[in-house]
């Protein structure tokens, strides 16, 4: 466990069941944290951003990311096989008429290793079960108001895949360097929460 | 083997409700979809979560409509979910004919 995460009964609780593992011999010590540490490593919302503007200025990158996420990202040099088991990544892409917007109902599903710990409100009760019933309203809480004619599809990662959301390119950016783009790209544009 | 289900076909899903985990969620069953998409074989989740060894097997993205979710909504507007789920949950909407 993090030293940092020193508060509260789960907290103590993990210490406990750590400590006994240590002294069982069943997990050296200190293993937890490097374990930890070498699945978090790397891991940005960076990673996403950059991948949303790779996808803005190469067309054919873009076609073989909505394809297969997993292997077009291995072009930027990430990778989906950092966690405990290799997780498929699927990346939807928003249109003038489509928005995605992404949610694990079951419990808190999330690209981790590839784009970092996912918001507090991903995980909370009110995003999880509000956002596949009433999308659009969820969505104007969050400051984001789609024209009545977008419509709008959530995906539940409710089994083995990773979801990401491509953005719209927003308008009067033909100038910017990729690098410039990938600095307009959120963690909520990443998640169908933001526009971008 | 070949696969139990393809894209376009219709599904429904079960309805039972497991006294174990399960990967179903609760407002997805006993409802009638479109399979868009298929997600490689993985082992079920709700044998491996009782520690069974378990096969891999179809994982298929569920197209619902929200109405046939949860109803209609009250500003009348529709929106769909796609739910990734075993194959093991899902049944041919029409059992009598053939879902291909």
């Amino acid at each position: 466990m993090s030293t940092t995460h020193d508060d509260g009964p789960l907290a103590a609780r993990v210490r406990h069941v750590e400590t006994l593992l240590e002294e069982r011999g069943w997990l050296a010590d200190g293993e937890l944290d490097e374990r930890i540490d070498a699945f978090a490593a790397g891991g940005s919302p960076a990673n996403g951003a950059a991948i949303v503007a790779r996808a803005w200025v190469d067309p054919g990158f873009r076609e073989r990311l909505l394809a297969d996420a997993s292997t077009a990202i291995e072009e930027l040099g990430m990778s989906m096989a950092a966690g405990l088991q290799v997780q498929p990544l699927v990346a939807v892409a928003n249109t003038a008429d489509e928005h995605h917007v992404v949610v694990c109902t079951l419990c808190s599903c999330y690209p981790v290793s590839l784009l970092g710990p996912s918001p507090t409100w991903y995980k909370s009760e009110a995003y999880r079960s509000r956002v596949v019933r009433d999308p659009r309203g969820v969505l104007r809480e969050f400051g984001l108001e789609l024209p009545d004619a977008v419509r709008i599809t959530v995906w539940d990662a409710s089994a083995e895949t990773r979801y990401m959301v491509v953005p719209r390119r927003p308008e009067g950016t033909d100038g910017l360097s990729e690098q410039e783009l990938a600095a307009l790209v959120t963690r909520k544009g990443l998640i169908g929460t933001a526009a971008v | 083997m070949a696969d139990r289900f393809a894209p376009g076909d219709r599904v429904r899903t079960r309805t039972a409700d497991p006294p174990g985990h399960t990967r179903l969620p609760r407002y997805a069953r006993g409802v009638c979809g479109e399979i868009v998409g298929t997600c490689g074989r993985h082992p079920l989740a709700d044998e491996r979560a009782q520690g069974l060894d378990s096969a891999p097997r179809p994982v298929h993205q569920v197209r619902f409509r929200a109405a046939d979710l949860f109803g209609p909504g009250e500003d009348g507007r529709d929106h769909a979910v796609v739910v990734e789920l075993w194959e093991d949950y899902l049944e041919p909407a029409d059992p009598e004919g053939d879902p291909r």
